[in-house]
């Protein structure tokens, strides 16, 4: 009870801070010149669903969380960057807000906005003139980004939600589940018999808490990214990066509980004939990129789904505008139609988020269960 | 095409986060959960294992109860039986006996009948045959009173006697 208290005190001092930020930033826009303004407003106008859906899914150095007229309401996150150039070497740590939404450089950084670049979304290092210095590598980033915040803020609710299942468990020793015990116990129980038992098969014990740890974060990530508001809305498995190291540590733990057998399999396939290992190593080549492609699988499955089931959604909710462009009316009245479906496709996504979740953890097992494959011929 | 390069921060710190996550939630949590989990799952299998006994156990004490109660059934018909087979031979036994006995007291009856019959009948005929003498010797004495009549007797017993 009292971690949550910290829990809540912490989010409500982020929006505190942020809000603060923000509004400074934006009066200080507004006082700048009203011609910005003006061309904010004519931007609003014109509605491009493409970059909307595209902002949305793609990560941010800002926590967008509403706007109310020309007010956004964002939390400005910390930009952490590595220069490799000359005019600013080393590591820089500040917070965003400091870019004024790409409006500003600062210290020779300037964070790109404007559709259509190719550094759209990248803090790049600029000439005192504020225009883009590609005489140099683009700096590091190692920025807190929204996804990065979402990540720190999953992994701290499932740590403090699993330390508090194992302390009821330590605490009614023996007794039936009870509370949040029993929400979880099921799946635990799930991924320990029907995933890890069944693929793995004897000595499977080594690989649960690996399992567990993927899937309930994978689960978790999948369902915080259906809440469209803070602390939700970044589509954190929808990005190539998370899923590209989730699939990185399935890949490296079946690389390491290999075996003799496994690597015959691959070199020397059993019941392949020969003509097709020796003069040109055919079979070898196919089973090596086997290797490769089981983890890009896993990570390409994850994102696309993930990232589908944003789009989908986005692209309901642009029709309301598309068609409020052409007629109010119109956009009034699609706007039922837009909100029912998507519901539904909210409702298909939070199946998705368990099918994906288990898929992942379930592939997994597999390849675990295949790199200690038993010479059985 | 930002949508599917991954970002460098972004790995960086997945990879930090969630080796961290792994570590603590392995540690801290699936451990402890995992041996819970596997303690009940024991304890309910032990549990289940000896209700199980005890409902075989159960079930061989109705068996045996059943089986000693057939038992004693058994044994209280065969006493029964026996105890009948034995009133039946006394009573037999004291049937033969006492005809036997009954059988003997008639023959020594009638054995003293007879002995005595025989006596009675020996001592009328020794009575009559006494009678008889004494009949006849009054009768002698009466036809021989007169002389004449002994001469004649005397003579009659005479003439029977030859001499050679």
């Amino acid at each position: 009870m009292k971690t949550l208290q910290k829990l809540y005190f912490l989010i409500c001092l982020t929006f505190l801070f942020g809000t603060q930020q923000t509004l400074m930033a934006e009066d200080h826009t507004q006082a700048n010149d009203s011609a910005a303004t003006e061309k904010h407003a004519t931007h609003d106008e014109k509605f491009k669903p493409g970059p909307f859906i595209i902002n949305h899914i793609l990560d941010d150095h800002f926590w967008h969380i509403g706007q109310a007229g020309n007010i956004h309401l964002s939390i400005p996150l910390p930009v952490i960057i590595y220069s490799r150039g000359t005019r600013n070497p080393g590591l820089h740590v500040f917070m965003s807000s400091k870019f004024h939404h790409g409006h500003d450089a600062y210290n020779g950084f300037k964070l790109i906005v404007e559709e259509g670049s190719k550094h759209k979304g990248k803090i790049v290092e600029v000439d005192e003139s504020g225009i883009i210095d590609e005489s140099v590598s683009q700096p590091l980033d190692f920025s807190i980004t929204k996804n990065v915040l979402e990540l720190f803020i999953s992994v701290f609710v499932l740590c403090w939600l699993f330390i508090s299942v194992a302390k009821s468990y330590k605490r009614r020793e023996g007794k039936a589940p009870k509370g949040m015990q029993s929400v979880v116990e099921p799946l635990i129980i799930f991924i320990r018999d029907d995933v890890a038992k069944a693929s793995i098969g004897h000595r499977y014990e080594k690989y649960v808490p690996y399992l567990l740890t993927i899937f309930f974060f994978i689960f978790f990530n999948n369902l915080l990214g259906l809440i469209p508001i803070f602390p939700g809305g970044a589509n954190l498995t929808g990005n190539i990066a998370v899923t590209m190291t989730l699939a990185l540590f399935t890949f490296v733990i079946t690389t390491f509980s290999s075996n003799k057998g496994y690597w015959v399999h691959i070199v020397n396939a059993p019941g392949v004939p020969w003509w097709l290992k020796f003069p040109i190593p055919l079979m070898p080549v196919v089973e090596l990129m086997g290797v490769i492609t089981k983890p890009v699988v896993l990570m390409i499955r994850l994102f696309a789904n993930i990232t589908a089931g944003h789009i989908i959604a986005l692209g309901f909710f642009s029709l309301i505008f598309i068609f409020g462009a052409m007629n109010m009316w119109a956009g009034y009245g699609f706007s039922v139609v837009s909100v029912a479906f998507t519901v539904f496709m909210t409702l298909l996504e939070l199946l998705v988020a368990f099918i994906q979740a288990y898929v992942f953890t379930l592939l997994s097992a597999l390849y675990f269960g295949m790199a200690r494959v038993e010479d059985h011929h | 095409m930002e949508l599917v390069t991954p970002g460098l921060g972004l790995v960086f710190w997945m990879l930090l986060s969630f080796s961290i996550l792994l570590f603590i939630l392995k540690k801290f949590a699936w451990k402890p959960i995992l041996q819970m989990l596997k303690e009940r799952e024991t304890s309910i299998e032990k549990a289940l294992q000896s209700a199980e006994r005890a409902k075989e156990e159960m079930m061989r004490l109705q068996a045996d109860n059943e089986k000693i109660i057939q038992e004693a059934k058994l044994e209280r018909d065969k006493l029964i039986r026996e105890a009948r087979e034995i009133k039946e031979k006394i009573v037999s036994d004291a049937k033969t006996e006492a005809q036997a006995e009954a059988q003997k007291l008639l023959e020594n009856a009638r054995h003293t009948i007879q002995q005595e019959k025989h006596a009675a009948i020996n001592e009328i005929k020794n009575q009559v045959a006494e009678i008889s003498v004494q009949i006849a010797e009054k009768i002698l004495r009466k036809e021989l009173a007169a002389e004449n009549k002994q001469k004649e007797f005397m003579n009659d017993l005479l003439k029977d006697v030859k001499l050679n």
